[in-house]
């Protein structure tokens, strides 16, 4: 049984369909591609996941269970984590801080145990606090040392993208939903985040979908391709396969190509 | 492989000449004058002049007469400051431009000033503004012309003092940065002195009483027989302010925090501790020096602290925008005075402490009962509900249907002080420990939940509440811990309220106390304690203090809130952890470069395709 089901997902906006019948598997430890091009639905699907906004019809199953109807916390407690597009941190807190807020679900202290620091909170306090610098230091030296105490705001564009995915791994995801990951990053970077991603994949075991325009990145790190079109798949398989599937030449560039 | 995360600033005009430098602008001299101008007839029209001037302030000179000359100086100073240095341009030396800037804009403010004063020597005006009175120019004491009369000198007076005081503002520019520093804290510190004197009177006084240190004496050298700061005073104390700033500010100089820093851990702990218990003698001291009216104050500002530290958990560290937090202050009131009061409808008549686990019980009840309604709401449309919920307390506390319960306007008498056991705490002066230890619990809760996972849930729904949730804060918990939180806070501030007056009526409750308490949190800084503190001493205490500035309180509070808004919208006193932070950015980025620089040397200079952003 796959770890991730969607099963006729259908989602209207007024009268824009905008996920048309999904179907969708994807099983443990898998990374896949979700393409189109703009508007295709592929950042209203995971918005539809995560239960940020709330789904039309059909089911989503996680573990064999259905997360629809859930609230975004409930969901990221089951072990989706995400990030997106447009990077959004918290930008006034300290680096540390936005990924010690993943932790939350993962932790129980209270009001009161803050209150009166119990032993139990200053246990649970240090251990969030070295989750949240482990999770940082996966990004190598950029992310750690005095920049632990730096408030978001103050990061470079591309530090704020690893942050942002610093802070969804460090909530313990099965399954980790990249919305546009290398966005705005040069060449460099772009290479440097595709490894990531799959070492990242290779030592914990997560599994991710990630939307991604650039085909560079897709054809590098992806197992599997799905091409979204208004909302529908219109193909799904290898890169190569994708690549050359008709359909999906058309959706990009409007018009049937002869093979070039 | 590292790389260094430092952004470098490249100079625009690296090989060609720098622009010639931005000098003093003239127009914005004359629209500085002009608003100046006009704000002193504003205060002269509203009566502030005339208000202020029952307050002799500093040798013959009134408060009165201090604001009308205090115009030109803000506005002089204003205009002759350049312009700020852009990249590129040159910095431009000080010079008569800077003096003729304050000049025109000390001139223009005159002008406006003598047409407005000859304005209402001619024409009646007082129908419409009727704080206008014939004092102010038609008869003595003549208050805008200085005792003169207009065609005798007053409108040349007018002109010449503006004038002239402008073009001295100016000229504080040509001073270095150091004693213009020296000089605005000399200026400060007999402002301070001038305004607080029945404070500093009090206290010297008290310390001897108390202390036997002859420093009564001392009063009488500082202030005249009518309050005012006497001029040899006045030379002392600006004299006392530049000398100790001067020598402060002087260069090489090092923190005493930086000369803290290399002292082994055991003797910081243990000088933080001496620094703490000084603090708290002093404080125990505090009411005793100050003797019962002024501790009155302080127990008033002490109360709006309290609150202030409340509402404080839920704008500041939320960011839920709660224009009826007064509610919580009632329901505490009113817990307190229902189950202490013999003469109420309970007529339990318990002591204070037995009734404080029902405050907090029945102030965490209304902030569950307020924030569950408003959950799905964010914003002004919070802050619209929950005025509204403000009211309804009131109301609900004022109404008939009610009245056999809370006694509608009456309200509940007789609500009994707070003992420790056989000892119990009336009067101002044993009251003030009373509220210290529930401020002391206050800023001590805010900062525990600050720094734990409950604080950052909400900080980081304030700073987007839609991603918190979806990394896993549960939004309904958080907001409603956040309100029942600043609620409980409230409710302490309304039982110490109900049993330091000793009864509590529903006007006690209206929503000037919400607005009062949010303007304290805006202008100190949100999320920032010691700023809290100073605000709710400045803002609540004073007006307690200087009963002149009462009538105009809500006037100032508006001034200053538009001037937080344009200038500081952080705050007085920023949140110290900011503040904190910024600074270990600096330290830390030292620290980074150098390692960096040491790992290269030792790596050699290879070369390693380093990419310029990041």
């Amino acid at each position: 049984m796959a770890l991730f089901e969607i099963r006729g997902l259908t989602r209207d906006f007024g009268g824009v369909r905008a996920i048309d019948g999904l179907d969708l598997d994807v099983d443990d430890g898998e990374i896949v591609s979700v393409i189109g091009p703009n508007g295709a639905g592929k950042t209203t699907l995971f918005n539809l996941v995560t239960g940020m906004i709330p789904a039309g019809q059909g089911d989503i199953r996680f573990g064999g269970r259905s997360i629809v109807g859930l609230r975004p916390s409930q969901i990221l407690e089951l072990g989706i984590a995400r990030t997106f597009q447009n990077v959004r941190l918290f930008p006034e807190m300290s680096v540390r801080e936005n990924v010690m807020v993943a932790r939350h679900c993962r932790t129980r202290s209270g009001m009161l145990k803050a209150i009166f620091r119990a032993p139990s909170f200053r246990r649970e306090e240090q251990e969030t606090r070295q989750r949240a610098e482990q999770a940082l230091a996966f990004f190598g030296s950029r992310l750690i040392g005095w920049r632990f105490d730096t408030p978001a705001r103050s990061l470079s564009y591309a530090n704020r993208r690893r942050l942002e995915l610093a802070r969804a791994m460090a909530s313990d995801p099965k399954l980790l939903l990249l919305d546009e990951p290398t966005a705005g990053m040069n060449p460099r970077e772009t290479q440097e985040l595709t490894e990531l991603i799959q070492g990242l994949r290779d030592e914990t075991g997560v599994t991710i979908i990630l939307i991604e325009h650039d085909m560079r990145v897709v054809k590098g790190v992806s197992e599997r391709v799905v091409v979204l079109d208004y909302g529908q798949k219109i193909a799904e398989g290898a890169y190569a396969d994708v690549a050359s599937n008709d359909r999906v030449i058309e959706a990009y560039l409007g018009r049937t190509a002869t093979t070039a | 492989m590292a790389e260094p995360t430092v952004a470098v600033e490249v100079p625009v005009a690296v090989e060609g000449e720098l622009l010639a430098a931005r000098q003093v602008d003239l127009w914005r001299a004359v629209r500085r004058g002009l608003v100046g101008g006009l704000t002193a007839a504003f205060v002269s029209a509203n009566g502030m002049v005339e208000a202020f001037s029952e307050r002799a302030v500093l040798g013959g000179q009134t408060l009165g007469s201090l604001l009308l000359v205090a115009v030109p100086v803000l506005v002089g100073y204003l205009a002759g400051r350049p312009p700020p240095v852009l990249q590129g341009f040159a910095t431009p030396r000080p010079g008569w431009r800077n003096v003729a800037g304050g000049l025109v804009a000390g001139l223009l403010s005159g002008v406006v000033m003598a047409v407005f004063v000859t304005l209402i020597a001619t024409f009646d005006v007082r129908r419409i503004l009727i704080n206008v009175t014939p004092g102010l120019v038609r008869e003595p004491p003549r208050l805008l012309t200085f005792g003169l009369e207009l065609g005798a000198g007053g409108l040349v007076l007018i002109l010449a003092l503006n004038a002239v005081l402008g073009a001295v503002a100016g000229t504080l520019h040509l001073l270095p940065a150091r004693w213009r520093r020296a000089v605005f804290a000399a200026a400060l510190w007999v402002l301070a002195f001038a305004m607080l004197q029945p404070v500093i009177v009090q206290v010297l006084r008290g310390i001897q009483a108390e202390l036997r240190i002859w420093t009564a004496p001392l009063a009488d050298f500082l202030y005249e027989p009518t309050g005012a700061l006497s001029v040899p005073g006045a030379v002392a104390v600006a004299a006392l302010a530049f000398g100790i700033h001067a020598l402060l500010m002087r260069e090489g100089r090092r923190p005493v925090r930086a000369r803290l820093e290399p002292l082994p851990e055991r003797s910081r702990r243990l000088l933080r501790l001496v620094v703490l218990a000084g603090i708290l003698f002093l404080l125990g001291l505090l009411p005793q020096i100050l003797g019962p009216f002024l501790s009155e104050v302080l127990n008033i500002a002490g109360i709006f602290l309290l609150m202030a530290l409340g509402l404080n958990i839920v704008v500041g560290l939320a960011g839920l925008l709660d224009l009826g937090y007064v509610a919580f202050f009632a329901v505490g009131a009113y817990t307190t005075a229902l189950l202490t009061s013999p003469q109420s409808s309970l007529g339990v008549g318990w002591i204070f402490w037995a009734a404080v686990p029902f405050v907090v019980l029945a102030a965490a009840v209304s902030g569950l009962a307020v924030g569950t309604p408003v959950l799905r709401m964010r914003g002004d449309y919070l802050a619209i509900v929950t005025l509204g919920f403000g009211e309804i307390a009131r109301l609900l506390f004022l109404s008939d249907w009610l009245k056999p319960t809370f006694g509608g306007a009456q309200g509940i008498i007789q609500v009994r002080d707070i003992t420790i056991g056989p000892i119990e705490i009336g009067g101002p002066q044993a009251f003030f420990y009373a509220i210290f230890c529930f401020v002391l619990l206050a800023a001590y809760v805010t900062y525990a939940l600050q720094d734990s996972r409950v604080g950052r849930a909400w900080m980081a729904m304030r700073e987007d509440e839609a991603v918190a949730d979806a990394m896993g804060v549960n939004i309904v918990t958080a907001k409603l811990s956040a309100f029942i939180a600043g609620a409980m806070l409230a409710g302490f501030g309304g039982a110490l309220f109900a049993s330091k007056i000793g009864s509590v009526f529903p006007h006690s409750f209206s929503v000037i106390v919400s607005i009062t308490i949010l303007v304290v949190i805006i202008v100190g800084g949100m999320a920032s304690v010691p700023g809290v503190v100073l605000a709710s001493f400045v803002l609540v205490g004073l007006p307690e203090l200087l009963r002149e500035f009462a009538e105009y309180r809500f006037l100032i509070y508006g001034a200053l809130l538009i001037f937080m808004m344009q200038r500081r919208p952080e705050g007085f006193i920023p949140s110290r952890r900011r503040a904190e932070e910024l600074h270990e950015e600096e330290v830390g980025q030292d620290a980074w470069l150098r390692s960096q620089a040491t790992m290269q040397q030792q790596a050699g200079p290879a070369g390693d395709g380093r990419s310029e952003t990041s």
